[in-house]
C-alpha cells in the first residue's frame, strides 16, 4: 500500500505516495469508464466462449452453441467457389472446343482450370510447365507422339497410352534385341542410321537395309514417323529418351514402351476438356 | 491525508455553456461545410457512359476500382491514397506549427461531432444551468421524455453518419432503397451499425475523453508547437490578479479578469485555460469568445484571452513592442518543403500514369524450348491493362531481337496485333517468341515489350529477357 501520499507543492496535487531514490510520481488514476472497457472484455470472452468452441476437456473440447467449425466454414467457402465455378464449368462441358475458343472469357476460365488439373495431375510426369523429362513428352514443344490437333490431344488425354482401357493409344516398338530380331551389329548400324537422319553420323548401308525391312513400316521411310502407331519422327533432332548414340542403341535394342493413364476414368469432362485446352495453348498446339 | 488515493478517477461531466462571437462563428462555419461535404458528396452523380457507375465519388471494393469523377485508380494505384496520407499528415505538422491545434479545435470529426450533438442536447435540454438543474432533479416524466428526445435525435444523426458513409462503398441512391427494404447486404448493415455505435458512443458520451484519453495526438503535437505558434492564450501579465469587480470600483492596482468563469463554462474540454496551456486544450478559441463578452461588459479592452505566440506574450509582459510573428523559421519551412516535394511527386506520378498498363511474365519452366525445326521459343504471359471506358485494340510489339516471330495462343482470332481489351479491364494473353535456331542468342538476352494503341502511339512498356541455350 501507498504509505507517503503527499500533496505536490507545484501542482496542487497528490503523489502516488511511492518513491524511488527521491523521485515521486503524480497521481493520475485511470478514467472510471477505462475499467469499464475491461469488464466489457470479460463479458465478451464469456459470451464468446459460451458461442464458440474453447473450453478444453479430458476428451476434446466444448462445442459452443452455434456449432461453428473451422472444417465446416471452409467447407462452406468451397462450396460457394464450386457453385461460383459451376457456371463456367457447365457452360464448358456444354459448349465445343470452337465456341469456348470464341469466348475469351470461356477461354481464359478454362485454361486457368486446365493449369490447375495439369498441377494437380499431370506435372508429376510432364513437369510444372509441361517441359517433360526423359521418357515424359515435352509437352511445349511442336513434336507430338499422337498428334498435337485439340482432338488427338483430348483423345489422349480421355484415353491414356498403353493401359488396359480398350480405347488407349496403342503401338509396340519391338525388343530388336532383347527378342533376337536383330544381332547387336545390326542395331548398331541401324542406330548410325537413324543419327544421320538429323546429321550426326554417317549412314551405312547396312543401316539404311535394315531401317528399310525393320523400320520404316512404322517410322515410315524417311524416318519421320507416324502418329498414328505412336512412332516417333527421327529426323527432328528431339529425342524422348536422349539422343546419344547409346541411348538410341538402347531404345532399338530394348525398346521403350512409355504408357499414361486414362485420365477419363479419374476426371470429369469438363476437366479433361480445361486439360486439354491448357496444353494445346502451351505452345506446340496445333 | 486520508491515505486512499483513488485508483481511478470518476469523469466530471462537462456542461458547456452556448456562447457566441467569432471563433464560435467560423466553427459553425466549418462545422456546416463539413458536414455539408460528408453527406452530399455520396449523391453526387457523374456521366461516365453505360458501362461504369454514375456516382461521382465510389470507392467500389468488389469491383476493385476507386472512381473519383473523370479519375478512375486501380488497385496497383493506391499509393495514390498513401501520398494524400503523407500529404494529410504533413500538412497537419505545418498546420500545429503555425496555428496550434486548430485541427483538433475546428476541423476533426471527434470535436464537429461533439459540436453537432451538444447543439441537439442545448436545443432540447437547455443551456449549461439548466441541464445541470435537471440533472440534479429526480427522474420525472417530463425529464425522461427530453432525455428520450435527445438520445433518439443523437440515434439519427449517427445513423446517417453510419448510413453516408457506405454510401462511398455503394451506389448510393439504390443501396438507401435497399436499405430500407431490408434487402443491403450484412456488410452494408454492419458497417452502418459500428459507424451509428462509434458515433453516438463518441459524440453523445465519451466527447473530451477521446481527445484527453484515446487519442495520440494531444501527446506529440508538442513536438510541433515552439514559442512562434499561433495558440490560445491568456494574458496572464494583463488579467491578474484576477478577482471581483462591482461597477464603479478602480481598476487600479489589479487585473482586468473578473474571474466570471465564464472561459471555464464555454469550454467543451471542461479546462480552466488561466492555467496556461495545457495537453487537454484544442484551441477551439470559444474562451476567447466567452471572455470578449464579459469584457465588454466591463468596458476593458477585449482579448484579454488571445490568439498569440508565447514569443510575444513574453515581449507584452515585459512591456516591449511584442516582435513580429515569424511564420517562416526552419520548423516551417521543412514541413512545406516536404509538403511541395511530395504533392509535386504525386502530381508527376498522376500525369505520367497512362491509360494502358503492360505487364510481361516471362515462363521459366521450361526456360525455353527447341522446335522440331530447330527454332528456339520463350513464352510469356502478356497482361495489358484497358483504363478507359471503351474497349481498346492494341498491337503488341517486340523489340532488341531480330527475325522473331510473335504468336498469340488461345482464342482462335487473336493476333498480336490486334490484342482486344475490353473497358475497364485487364487483358491475359500467351504469347509466343519463336526465333530461328541460328539467330538464337547464347544465354540471356534482354527485350522490351511496347504496346501501340489505335493510332500507333506507344502505349506502354515492359522489360523481359529471351534466353536461348548457351553456346
Amino acid at each position: 500500500m501507498p504509505t507517503k501520499i503527499e500533496k505536490d507543492s507545484i501542482t496542487g496535487r497528490e503523489t502516488t505516495g511511492h518513491e524511488w531514490d527521491g523521485v515521486k510520481e503524480l497521481n493520475t488514476p485511470l478514467p472510471t469508464w477505462w475499467v469499464y472497457t475491461f469488464y466489457a472484455c470479460i463479458v465478451f470472452a464469456v459470451v464468446y466462449s459460451v458461442l464458440y468452441p474453447s473450453w478444453p476437456w479430458l476428451s476434446g473440447h466444448t462445442m459452443g452453441v452455434l456449432g461453428h467449425t473451422n472444417r465446416g466454414e471452409l467447407t462452406q467457402a468451397l462450396d460457394t467457389q464450386g457453385q461460383e465455378r459451376a457456371k463456367f464449368v457447365n457452360r464448358i462441358r456444354s459448349a465445343s472446343f470452337a465456341q469456348i475458343r470464341q469466348d475469351p472469357e470461356l477461354y481464359n476460365f478454362a485454361v486457368a482450370g486446365g493449369r490447375s488439373a495439369f498441377q494437380t495431375n499431370c506435372m508429376q510426369c510432364h513437369g510444372a510447365g509441361g517441359a517433360g523429362s526423359t521418357g515424359f513428352p515435352n509437352l511445349v514443344d511442336d513434336d507430338w507422339l499422337w498428334g498435337g490437333s485439340i482432338e488427338q490431344i483430348q483423345q489422349t488425354i480421355l484415353f491414356g497410352v498403353r493401359n488396359a482401357n480398350e480405347k488407349s493409344r496403342q503401338g509396340l516398338m519391338p525388343r530388336f534385341g532383347v527378342d533376337g530380331l536383330l544381332t547387336p551389329q545390326e542395331v548398331s548400324a541401324v542406330t548410325d542410321y537413324v543419327l544421320s537422319l538429323s546429321g550426326k553420323a554417317k549412314a551405312t548401308a547396312e543401316g539404311a537395309k535394315v531401317f528399310k525391312e525393320q523400320c520404316a513400316a512404322c517410322h515410315q521411310a524417311d524416318g519421320k514417323g507416324n502418329i498414328e502407331m505412336g512412332a516417333p519422327n527421327l529426323t527432328d533432332g528431339l529425342w524422348l529418351y536422349g539422343g546419344s548414340r547409346d541411348a538410341i542403341y538402347r531404345s532399338i535394342f530394348y525398346a521403350r514402351n512409355g504408357s499414361m493413364p486414362a485420365w477419363g476414368e479419374r476426371l470429369d469432362e469438363a476437366t479433361i476438356k480445361m486439360l486439354t485446352l491448357y496444353v494445346h495453348a502451351l505452345g506446340g498446339g496445333k | 491525508m486520508d491515505g486512499s488515493s483513488p485508483l481511478y478517477a470518476t469523469r466530471v461531466k462537462v456542461y458547456p455553456r452556448a456562447v457566441s462571437g467569432t471563433w464560435r462563428r467560423v466553427k459553425w462555419l466549418a462545422l456546416t461545410v463539413l458536414l455539408g461535404i460528408y453527406y452530399f458528396v455520396p449523391w453526387l452523380r457523374w456521366d461516365r457512359g453505360p458501362n461504369a457507375p454514375d456516382q461521382a465519388i465510389l470507392i467500389d471494393l468488389d469491383g476493385r476500382r476507386g472512381w473519383f469523377f473523370d479519375v478512375v485508380i486501380w488497385p496497383q494505384e493506391v499509393y495514390f491514397v498513401t501520398g494524400f496520407l503523407i500529404l494529410g499528415a504533413i500538412g497537419l505538422f505545418l498546420a500545429t506549427s503555425l496555428f496550434g491545434r486548430v485541427w483538433c479545435g475546428f476541423t476533426c470529426p471527434q470535436t464537429v461531432w461533439t459540436d453537432l450533438f451538444m447543439l441537439v442536447e442545448r436545443l432540447i435540454e437547455g443551456d449549461r444551468n439548466q441541464r445541470m438543474r435537471r440533472d440534479r432533479e429526480p427522474l420525472t416524466f417530463a425529464k425522461a421524455a427530453r432525455k428520450s428526445a435527445k438520445h433518439a435525435a443523437w440515434f439519427v444523426i449517427a445513423a446517417a453518419t453510419g448510413g453516408a458513409w457506405v454510401f462511398y462503398y455503394v451506389d448510393a441512391p439504390s443501396t438507401l432503397l435497399k436499405i430500407f427494404r431490408g434487402e443491403a447486404s450484412t456488410e452494408v448493415y454492419f458497417f452502418i451499425g459500428l459507424l451509428t455505435a462509434t458515433t453516438y458512443t463518441l459524440a453523445g458520451w465519451a466527447r473530451e475523453q477521446v481527445c484527453t484519453y484515446m487519442c495520440p495526438w494531444p501527446r506529440f503535437q508538442a513536438a510541433m508547437l515552439d514559442e512562434q505558434s499561433v495558440i490560445v492564450t491568456y494574458q496572464k501579465w494583463r488579467g491578474e490578479t484576477r478577482g471581483k469587480h462591482k461597477a464603479g470600483d478602480s481598476w487600479e492596482g489589479r487585473g482586468d479578469c473578473v474571474d466570471c468563469r465564464l472561459c471555464v463554462n464555454v469550454c467543451p474540454m471542461g479546462i480552466d485555460i488561466r492555467d496556461g496551456q495545457q495537453l487537454e486544450c484544442i484551441g477551439c478559441g470559444l474562451c476567447i469568445d466567452a471572455c470578449n463578452e464579459t469584457m465588454d461588459k466591463v468596458d476593458r479592452p477585449r482579448d484579454l484571452i488571445r490568439w498569440d505566440t508565447l514569443a510575444r506574450q513574453q515581449d507584452r509582459e515585459q512591456a516591449r513592442q511584442p516582435a513580429p510573428w515569424r511564420p517562416v523559421r526552419p520548423r516551417t519551412l521543412l514541413y512545406a518543403a516536404l509538403l511541395l516535394l511530395v504533392a509535386t511527386a504525386m502530381a508527376t506520378a498522376f500525369f505520367l500514369r497512362g491509360t494502358a498498363n503492360l505487364s510481361v511474365q516471362r515462363d521459366r519452366s521450361p526456360n525455353f524450348v527447341r522446335l522440331s525445326n530447330g527454332d528456339i521459343r520463350n513464352s510469356y504471359t502478356v497482361k495489358v491493362s484497358n483504363k478507359e471506358q471503351r474497349e481498346r485494340r492494341f498491337a503488341l510489339e517486340l523489340r532488341g531481337l531480330s527475325s522473331a516471330t510473335l504468336t498469340v495462343t488461345g482464342a482462335s482470332d487473336v493476333a498480336a496485333s490486334h490484342l482486344a481489351v475490353h473497358a475497364d479491364s485487364v487483358g491475359t494473353f500467351r504469347v509466343l517468341v519463336t526465333v530461328p535456331g541460328d539467330r538464337a542468342p547464347s544465354g540471356t538476352k534482354s527485350i522490351e515489350f511496347a504496346v501501340l494503341d489505335e493510332v500507333g502511339r506507344e502505349a506502354a512498356t515492359h522489360g523481359s529477357v529471351f534466353v536461348g541455350p548457351a553456346q
